[in-house]
């Protein structure tokens, strides 16, 4: 219960920051992804479970909040989390390695299928443009903000495990 | 063992199931984006405050930041500033002349001042859309200052955007630099009418795209004010948007395209004026369509409303090629 609500208040803090602070920080009109660092930290650490859920619920509330389609978001996060699970076995409590790695291919991915769906079928073929000047420089903005958030990420996940006496793949 | 290879096939349900539900929430809110309306509204309402709050304690931020400028920037500011002022006080007075001129040719032609004076409504700019690929923002006022979806949105004398969804506190709207944005605008000095459209590939030039330009008598130039025409559905008419830039003919030599410069900086936009006047020609359409997609079935414009917008524009400048 507990781990459930401190999973909520994150991803509401994240998109409000995300919505909020991203854009005062961003660089060249480019904001960080601040909802993909928590998506696939939380897979990663716990699971494809919990990345699943986390992912759909980050994605359905950035639709809510600020898309006229609703579902979009939800799908690519939702399936992001989830394949970020599948490392959850080689995770290694120190190693920065993995999440930076993961996280840099998820946001990539997440761009793409952003493009495809949204620019490409509107007829902009310019695909290189658009990986060069969006795609590519808010995966780098990205890991920078891993370096960051992760270490926070992590102290909160084990928190909570030690308060859920070593239950690790316990229920989210 | 057996608990895991339960769980995975568990959670691959679940995972199968999510995205069904996510696929059937696309294909509604696309269908019919009033379904959704109602879910958005409360979500809005919720969380529309803390933004206000987090925003509030950014903007402070950054004007703490702002003390640091140093004193070199400022003074070479006030130089130019002051060189401005004395040629906008010289051009003031020409204008003055002009405006008294004007003032008196319409009384002759019995014109009321219709579109002088529109009521509007000053708003906050509090969040930006999520991610890097369109040009969505969020203000503090909603439908309780009387703001409506469709309301133009202005800052800084020129055309920001259109309000595309309202709540009672907030409103989002799309600004004109947006990927998705299409304005049916025309040129000032020849009344030529055109399509002004907004291209991610152009926000870091600060410029946007001007096409089917129909100036059959090549009277129109670089530099040329462009404002929101007459014919725009949902844009009031004579709305400044920008000054053409670059000016090209089109391959079928009938129309021309080019870019022009917005007069808005909307890099860093924080205060909005919204117009509070729908053109009374989509106001008599909504009223006019039948059941429940009345006024609150402006969500989904994003993608449908744009297309149609541009078949309108179409059939403007096909009608328009005549002349």
């Amino acid at each position: 219960m507990r781990r459930k609500m401190v999973t909520a208040l994150l991803i509401l803090v994240c998109i409000l920051l995300q919505s909020t602070v991203c854009q005062m920080i961003s660089i060249a009109s480019i904001k960080p992804n601040l909802l993909i660092i928590l998506i696939v930290s939380f897979g990663l650490m716990r699971g494809r479970r919990s990345g699943m859920m986390i992912g759909f619920f980050c994605g359905l509330l950035t639709d809510l909040f600020f898309e006229s389609v609703l579902g979009f978001n939800a799908i690519i996060y939702m399936w992001v989390g989830y394949f970020s699970g599948y490392f959850y076995r080689i995770f290694y409590d120190d190693d920065i390695k993995t999440p930076l790695f993961l996280i840099s291919v998820s946001d990539v991915a997440y761009g793409i299928v952003h493009y495809i769906f949204r620019f490409l079928l509107r007829g902009r073929i310019d695909f290189f443009y658009y990986f060069g000047r969006i795609i590519l420089p808010e995966m780098f903005y990205t890991l920078i903000l891993t370096i960051i958030c992760y270490r926070v990420l992590y102290m909160i996940n084990r928190k909570l495990t030690i308060a859920d006496k070593g239950g690790v793949d316990s229920f989210v | 063992m057996k608990k895991t290879t339960n769980d995975n096939l568990k959670s691959k349900y679940l995972l199968a199931g999510l995205s069904v539900f996510c696929v059937a929430l696309i294909l509604i809110s696309f269908l019919d984006s009033s379904a959704v309306a109602p879910v958005k509204q409360v979500s809005g309402f919720l969380i529309t405050p803390v933004q206000k709050g987090i925003n509030g304690f950014g903007s402070w931020l950054s004007g703490l930041t702002d003390n640091f400028e140093d004193a070199e920037t400022l003074r070479r500011e006030n130089k130019e500033l002051s060189a401005r002022v004395d040629t906008l006080t010289e051009e003031n007075s020409q204008l003055i002349q002009d405006r008294e001129e004007l003032r008196r040719l319409r009384e002759l032609f019995d014109l009321d001042e219709q579109y002088d004076e529109y009521e509007k409504v000053g708003a906050r700019v509090i969040a930006k859309e999520s991610g890097n690929w369109f040009q969505l923002f969020t203000i503090d006022k909603g439908s309780n200052d009387g703001i409506q979806p469709d309301m133009n949105v202005i800052s800084g004398g020129g055309l920001v955007g259109i309000v595309t969804e309202t709540g009672p506190n907030w409103a989002t709207v799309r600004s004109i630099i947006d990927d998705n944005s299409n304005v049916s605008a025309m040129v000032s000095t020849t009344s030529d009418r055109c399509v002004i459209a907004g291209d991610l590939r152009l926000i870091d030039e600060g410029s946007l795209n001007l096409l089917k330009l129909t100036d059959a008598e090549n009277k129109v130039h670089v530099g040329d004010k462009v404002v929101t025409s007459y014919i725009s559905e949902k844009f009031l008419p004579g709305i400044l948007i920008g000054y053409i830039s670059e000016l090209e003919n089109d391959a079928n030599n009938l129309t021309k395209s080019g870019y022009i410069t917005p007069v808005v900086d909307f890099r860093h936009l924080q205060e909005v004026l919204v117009i509070l006047e729908l053109k009374e020609y989509s106001a008599d359409d909504l009223t006019a369509a039948p059941g429940g997609s009345g006024v609150t079935a402006e969500p989904g414009q994003t993608e449908s409303g744009q297309t149609e917008a541009e078949q309108t524009e179409q059939s403007e400048s096909e009608t328009v090629e005549p002349q």
